[in-house]
């Protein structure tokens, strides 16, 4: 730990909290020295979210209790945080798109019923917060027109302008392109010069190593280790995280890709404004061969698994399928995809892969609910669906193997195992797989991982669209990138690293070799 | 991190009553506040609906009509539709009953014009359902917004409809020709006296044990039917629906259709049950409570027959309470109504968090 004398800017004091049978939090002690950045890291469900929303006072802990500045502090909603000096950074940002940078700020602290003293004193203390923390910003730009890196320093921001010394981020690079994230650590770490504390909360090891100073780890709802980050190591982050050795590399043979299962051509899409969300693009799929789209989440990715999969119509292009010529003349529904033997992992299971009001069992056969094995004559054959639900989980590890509980009630890593278990158990041809282990623990990413790769060394061709860069990398034998809706770049897995994807993803590729800069050899493989 | 477990018991049970209760006070204090006494009125309109056979035989007449509509506006909500027409659905299948009724009742017996009565109220229903529905579905105009302007369409064309051409030659009234009795849905009371039961004279009828068949054919179809699993997912999440390849605009119609045909059959209650003819206004608001009743029963067929008994037994002792008391007059027992539908419809929330955040403390304990 740090030197005792520093003085702590906020201590967590046996913080317990209780959701009915789950214990969220137990016994959570937490020292966090002033000006430093303290990153806490742990599975999904390991509490840390729970534990935030406590320090900002969305819940009351059932025991415990929290100080700032060594003064004890009671903490009952978000202004009582505010007042305490503590900010939160969410991972989803709570602005107004259409506001502009300086109504977002003032939002909540108008300073009045008249907008026109506050707006005045705003800018000025705005323009003030910019400088010394060198958080450059139009003031009246429209939050909607700004990229994602710009839309998270407007939230930074707002907190700053609330007074916060303690700012919480929650997942802050999730939406992030490599270059913004490293573009936010070192905005963190010029806040931390100035004598703010930073409490990042990630499951990145990558960046707990690169930006912190201390770190704490949860691991159920405990919290079972701090380290200085200097005098610790990935691997014993990650093994302190789930409490075993786990492995960051998916172990995979050598793909042998054969033929060529599905090839879309020229396919594109318009969203319902008119504007062209999916352009030109050709990509083909082969047997035993994982195909990655490395992007930034919301450059056609989304649109691409949705016109794949037959959820929405291409405007322009076709997919040759199963034997079958599919365009805007004639389409294919998401349910005659399914007859053809694709199956889709949507990347947001909570909005399209399950109806988190159903129990387990019936949402585990949604988009099959017409097969045969699931139905009698006229009405439904419950108990088929009853035991093939508690034989999948039995085999994928769902925790509670309870069919009858509702899917909302399952934490994000075992919803995920109900979803890409009804989909890869159909032993489809083609699998369409987007962000397999979003909020998904480490132990079940592996597993997840082991998945997919048996499913390719089966002869099955697998489109996998990822936001992590990572999982990209491990995963693919051929790696294509998308930005604007356009294929921009396609190497092999094996050229693949992570600043050349970054760039890429970015579509700065071109500019910096241009511009002189030596990016890597082996990115030789991209043409734009 | 799940939510707690909240006993099932506390949403469908305690906070129901405890809206009703609720209700029942604030009517208390305005009988108080009119000068009468509200133990005394309680006693009467409880009296009125349960204390005498004739009492509960009008109770579940009107609990009747507020099944179909009840059952019709939960079928259209398990598809995420809010369905406000079932006013005139009902209207237009009470049309379909009477035109059986009229053009068969001299010439075919009663098993035959029943079935066909049944087919005629569902497919009437359905069809006035259908065009809001297909707007709704093909055309994106709101589903609200057209069955309510559908309620308004039927009415005026029932009014043109019996003026014009089914009044009966030579009478002022604004109805039909009296049906045959071998047109007529027979009483309970007539077909349990053979069988040694007597019950009171009351205007209910065999409707209501069609009513309680529908109820069980709602709960299967909704509930254990491949097509209900569509309607659900649609309703809990639309996305999800296309994502599951589900026809979503199908699914809607035909969610519309079969909430417009349970609706329609407030006609055989009506019209081929009580009033042997057909008439202006039979429906007199049913369309309008089967949403109080299908919110207050959770859009499930056992709270739909719990909710319609309740407002059944508010119509009726209701009724009986303005004939006791005439300072109560019928108007102050359509505020009970009103009162009732506030608090277990329109303010179902209002005690939810509290009493669901004191049995999670309590489990937590």
């Amino acid at each position: 730990m740090t030197k005792k004398t520093m003085p702590y800017a906020i201590e967590l004091r046996d913080i317990s909290k209780r959701f009915g049978a789950v214990q969220a939090n137990k016994d959570i002690c937490l020292h966090v020295a002033k000006g430093t950045i303290h990153g806490i890291i742990g599975e999904n469900g390991a509490g840390k979210s729970t534990l935030m929303s406590i320090i900002y006072g969305f819940y009351e802990a059932d025991t415990g209790h929290i100080e700032v500045d060594g003064q004890r502090v009671d903490i009952r909603n978000s202004e009582g945080a505010i007042q305490a000096g503590i900010g939160m950074v969410h991972q989803h940002f709570m602005l107004v798109e259409t506001f502009s940078v300086l109504e977002n700020v003032m939002l909540g602290a108008e300073g009045g019923a008249l907008l026109k003293n506050g707006i005045g004193a705003a800018r000025i203390e705005l323009q003030r917060l910019a400088q010394e923390y060198s958080l450059d910003i139009d003031v009246d730009a429209i939050v909607e027109d700004l990229p994602v890196g710009l839309q998270q320093r407007v939230e930074i921001l707002k907190a700053l302008y609330r007074g916060a010394r303690i700012l919480i981020l929650d997942e802050p690079t999730g939406v992030l392109t490599p270059q913004e994230a490293d573009h936010l650590f070192r905005i963190l770490h010029a806040l931390k010069e100035q004598g703010v504390t930073v409490l990042l909360i990630t499951h990145k090891l990558r960046e707990i190593m690169a930006s912190t100073d201390n770190v704490s780890v949860m691991r159920q709802g405990e919290m079972v280790a701090h380290r200085e980050t200097a005098h610790t190591t990935k691997e014993e982050l990650a093994e302190l995280m789930v409490g075993k050795k786990v492995r960051l590399t998916v172990n995979k043979d050598e793909a042998n890709p054969s033929q060529v299962l599905l090839s879309a051509k020229h396919l594109s899409q318009f969203d319902s404004q008119g504007v062209k969300r999916l352009k030109d693009v050709s990509l083909e799929l082969r047997a035993g061969e994982i195909l990655g789209i490395a992007g930034v989440s919301g450059n056609g990715q989304s649109e691409l698994l949705n016109v794949l999969s037959g959820i929405t119509l291409m405007d322009e292009g076709e997919i040759d399928f199963a034997g079958q010529v599919i365009n805007a003349k004639a389409p294919k529904d998401a349910a005659q995809m399914r007859d053809l033997k694709m199956a889709h992992v949507p990347e947001d299971r909570h909005k399209m892969g399950l109806v988190t009001g159903f129990e387990a069992y019936e949402a585990a056969i949604l988009g099959y609910h017409n097969s045969d094995a699931y139905n009698g004559k006229v009405l439904m054959n419950r108990k088929a669906m009853l035991d093939e639900c508690n034989t999948r989980m039995a085999d994928w590890d769902v925790r509670p193997p309870n069919p009858h509980l509702k899917t909302a009630n399952f934490s994000g890593g075992n919803q995920q195992k109900i979803v890409i278990a009804r989909e890869v158990e159909q032993n489809p041809d083609v699998l369409l797989i987007g962000q397999p282990t979003r909020g998904v623990d480490i132990g079940a990413i592996e597993n997840i991982h082991e998945q997919i790769v048996k499913l390719r060394d089966a002869g099955k061709a697998i489109l996998l669209v990822s936001v992590e860069l990572d999982e990209i990398m491990a995963l693919s034998d051929r790696i294509l990138v998308m930005f604007d809706g356009a294929v921009v770049g396609e190497l092999d897995a094996k050229d693949a690293d992570e600043r050349t994807l970054g760039l890429m993803m970015a579509n700065a590729f071109n500019e910096e070799q241009s511009g002189g800069q030596t990016a890597s050899a082996e990115a030789t493989g991209a043409h734009v | 991190m799940s939510q707690a477990k909240v006993p099932a018991w506390v949403n469908m049970a305690l906070i129901p009553m405890l809206n009703i209760l609720l209700a029942f006070l604030v009517s208390g204090l305005l009988i108080l506040a009119i000068g009468e006494n509200p133990v005394e009125a309680a006693g009467y309109l409880i009296y009125g609906a349960f204390g005498y056979d004739e009492g509960v035989g009008y109770t579940l007449y009107y609990a009747t009509n507020l099944i179909f509509t009840g059952l019709a506006v939960s079928v259209a909500f398990k598809g995420g539709l809010f369905n406000i027409g079932g006013e005139g659905q009902a209207y237009i299948g009470g049309l379909g009953v009477g035109l059986i009724c009229l053009s068969l009742d001299h010439t075919m017996p009663f098993y035959v014009i029943a079935p066909l009565a049944i087919i005629g109220a569902a497919v009437f229903g359905a069809a006035w359902a259908y065009i809001p529905a297909y707007l709704q579905a093909r055309r994106g105009s709101h589903i609200v917004i057209t069955t309510i302007m559908f309620n308004f369409i039927a009415s005026s064309l029932m009014v043109y409809l019996i003026v014009n051409w089914l009044k009966e030659d030579g009478r002022m009234a604004p109805n039909s020709r009296t049906f045959e009795e071998n047109a007529w849905l027979p009483y309970l009371h007539e077909i349990l006296s053979p069988l040694g039961i007597e019950i009171g004279d009351s205007p209910l009828n065999l409707a209501f044990i069609w009513a309680l068949l529908c109820c069980v054919f709602v709960w299967g179809l909704v509930w254990h039917t491949r097509w209900g699993y569509q309607l659900r997912t649609l309703g809990t999440n639309p996305t999800a629906a296309r994502y599951a390849g589900i026809d979503t605009a199908k699914v809607t119609i035909w969610a519309m259709l079969i909430s417009g045909g349970l609706a329609g059959f407030v006609g055989l209650n009506e019209i081929m049950g009580v009033n042997h003819s057909l008439l202006l206004n039979f429906t007199a608001g049913y369309g309008f409570a089967g949403i109080a009743v299908a919110l207050m029963g959770r859009n499930h067929p056992i709270g739909i027959i719990l909710a319609a008994m309740l407002f059944g037994a508010l119509y009726q002792g209701g009724a009986e309470l303005a004939f006791e008391i005439p300072t109560i007059t019928p108007e102050i027992v359509v505020v009970i109504q009103g009162l009732v539908i506030l608090f277990s419809g329109a303010l179902e929330h209002m005690f939810k968090d509290r009493i669901e955040g004191f049995f999670i403390r309590r489990a937590v304990a």
